[in-house]
């Protein structure tokens, strides 16, 4: 028990482009236990959602992935035969994507996708796997849900496809959930309930969570760890209260400075804001990936960055010793 | 902040009412649905309106009306004073501009960014195409953005990009109203941040009024001055933003309130209270549009709808705020069972 459900080092992903390799994700390591929810945050085009299909064996076959580990409860995902990935996705690792609408199949019903899962994966009849199906619907907040089961993705509203998507996700109670922006096409009312909903279930299914988002407000609320991506990389992790309070990369600061806080923000005032774009990844990354859009540079930064840890599970990537250029540095 | 040189409203709407009729199935009755239902509202120039509500309550239809790319069913808007269906759409265009939510659909491929922003000058006859010229290149600085773009397309450029092409598109015509609909929720945190303060700039530039539509209420906190809260096509909550977020009243509101996620570590997610489902607008409940979901429902809320009550900084639609002046239905405010 003691040792992580899911042990991640130095995953990279490259993908073979017109004009050489993107080498969209550079060594990211991390890992995961039982009952945890781990945050990745990132702007689009950070790796995000590849590092998660990387994890899922869902990558298309041009994309290289290569990893010195990862281990889902002792099995090497690395070495993982399709076989093996078929035999483990839907059953033991579950995925839920952003948009239920394009990730339902529109020509069968509610009840046909609720119970593929558990029919391929477990022994058992067609009434086991409806009353399953029910039960789970009931659990996701679903009224009627005995009648639900008839009906096609069209005939629901987003809220309630994205509940039906996290029944299915749930049917061979996984070990790990893989939440791709899950709630990002809902509105705030919606979006708190199936956050709350998924939180709920983790906690009473003892579950292991990925959540991949943008949104720092359903970070802070919801992860136990926080990985912070950029272009790439992980510039920093740590638990939520680190990331928040006490946010050491550039990066995240930036970041957090970005977004105008109830309270906190003065209404109406200017914004933080992180000049410049995501660099091209195509042919070697060097150095850090944010020193063309950091306020902090130095001419260090070109070279290779050190990882600290200020704190126990606490580790950013920069320069800095603190993550602020020291004054010498400045001059 | 906001700028009151003169009370001359620059947009009103009175007893705005849309109503679309919808069939269910292939031979189901035709339905009445009211996407408005009797919306009044006034724009001082200089306000910044935000106009917050969940999907389906009718935000983008009301932004279609005033576009005047819909006309109301009933009532009528007024753009400084004058009533809008007897001017025709291109002086309405040239008052009237909007920036949409998703910059890549929003610009035509095809099109080079010269023309995509000098298009409307181009409609309206305006200048010859040298000053049409001038007219982008001063536009794209103000906008922030460099004159070599005006050769490039959009798939060349970035969604931060985009939206300042659309900004630019908008501005060109010299506005005094932008509808801005969802203008941000598209793009990442670091670009989203730009573009408000932008927005923010050239409202205090071109003392421009906008009517800001977002379903994220820290944005419309902090670039309103003035917020509308909807519910199935009534404005049920009016205030100014001070009013609004710092004593809210509307049950709505305070559940919309509440399921702000802020970025504090360890607070967890907030419970809205509000029950699963958004009610469906063919057939809205009966009484206040709003008590089956609402956490502080009396008995009569269920049979009498409520009437606009009115507050220090706008008005409200809740019995619980219209009971102490004598509600003339006589009904006792007793607490259903919770």
């Amino acid at each position: 028990m003691n040792s992580p459900l899911l042990r991640v080092k130095d995953l990279t992903i490259d993908i073979p482009v017109g004009g050489g390799t993107l080498n969209a994700v550079r060594g990211i390591d991390f890992d995961l236990n039982r009952g945890e929810t781990l945050c990745i945050v990132g702007e689009s085009g950070s790796g995000k959602s590849l590092t998660s299909l990387a994890l899922m064996g869902l990558l298309g076959g041009r994309i290289k992935r290569t990893a010195t580990q990862m281990d889902f409860d002792g099995i090497d995902l690395t070495k993982a035969n399709n076989k093996t990935m078929r035999a483990l996705r839907g059953d033991r690792m579950a995925m839920i994507f952003q948009e239920p609408m394009t990730s339902l199949n529109p020509a069968f019903t509610i009840g046909n996708q609720l119970m593929e899962a558990l029919l391929l994966h477990r022994n058992v009849g067609k009434d086991a796997a409806r009353a399953r199906a029910v039960e789970l619907l009931e659990k996701v907040g679903i009224t009627a849900a005995e009648s639900r089961l008839s009906q096609y993705p069209h005939q629901l509203s987003g809220g309630l496809r994205q509940r039906v998507m996290i029944a299915m996700a749930l049917m061979c109670e996984p070990e790990l959930i893989i939440a791709d922006e899950p709630t990002t096409a809902l509105d705030v009312t919606i979006q708190a309930q199936i956050l709350r909903l998924l939180v709920d279930l983790g906690r009473e299914m003892n579950m292991a969570m990925i959540l991949i988002t943008h949104d720092l407000g359903v970070v802070a609320r919801v992860a136990d760890k926080v990985a912070v991506m950029y272009a790439g990389e992980l510039v920093e992790t740590g638990s939520a209260e680190q990331v928040f309070n006490a946010p050491m990369h550039p990066y995240t600061r930036g970041l957090l400075r970005c977004i105008p806080q109830p309270g906190k923000t003065e209404r109406g005032a200017r914004l933080g804001t992180i000049p410049g774009i995501v660099p091209n990844l195509v042919g070697g990354v060097t150095g850090c990936p944010f020193r063309t859009r950091c306020d902090q540079a130095v001419a260090a930064c070109r070279d290779a960055i050190p990882h600290r840890k200020p704190a126990e599970n606490h580790r950013f990537r920069c320069v800095h010793e603190t993550g602020h250029q020291t004054a010498e540095a400045a001059v | 902040m906001s700028t009151t040189d003169t009370n001359q409203p620059v947009l009103e709407l009175r007893n705005v009412s849309k109503t679309y009729t919808v069939k269910q199935g292939m031979f189901g009755k035709p339905k009445p649905l009211k996407a408005i239902n009797d919306v009044s509202l006034s724009l001082k120039r200089g306000e910044v309106l935000g106009l917050v509500g969940e999907s389906g309550c009718g935000k983008s239809t009301l932004a279609k009306i005033l576009l005047g790319l819909e006309d109301p069913t009933k009532g009528e808007v007024r753009v400084d004073g004058e009533v809008i269906g007897a001017t025709d759409r291109r002086t309405l265009a040239r008052r009237i501009q909007p920036i949409f939510q998703d910059p890549y659909s929003s610009l035509n491929p095809r099109k080079s960014i010269e023309d995509i922003i000098s298009l409307p000058l181009r409609v309206h006859n305006i200048g010859d195409s040298n000053s049409q010229d001038k007219a982008v290149r001063e536009i794209l600085d103000i906008v922030g953005l460099p004159q070599r773009v005006m050769r490039t397309y959009p798939s060349q450029m970035s969604g931060g990009q985009r939206q300042r092409v659309a900004i630019a598109r908008a501005l060109i015509m010299k506005p005094e109203i932008v509808i801005c609909d969802e203008p941000t929720s598209a793009l990442d945190v670091s670009v989203q941040s730009q573009i408000l303060n932008l927005l923010n700039d050239l409202r205090a530039e071109f003392n421009l009024t906008y009517l800001f539509i977002s379903h994220d209420l820290a944005v419309v906190e902090h670039l309103a001055t003035r917020v509308a809260v909807m519910y199935l096509g009534r404005i049920v909550e009016e205030s100014s933003v001070g009013g609004l977020f710092d004593t809210s009243g509307h049950p709505y509101t305070q559940a919309l309130l509440k399921s702000v996620l802020t970025p504090e570590a360890g607070k967890g997610v907030p419970d809205t209270e509000l029950g699963m489902e958004y009610p469906n607008p063919i057939a809205p409940p009966s009484g206040c549009h709003f008590h089956p979901r609402c956490p502080m429902a009396m008995t009569h809320c269920a049979t009498i709808p409520p009437r606009p009550v009115p507050t220090a900084e706008g008005h409200v639609e809740c019995h619980l705020f219209d009971g102490e002046n004598g509600h003339d239905a006589g009904a006792p405010l007793v607490r259903e069972g919770v």
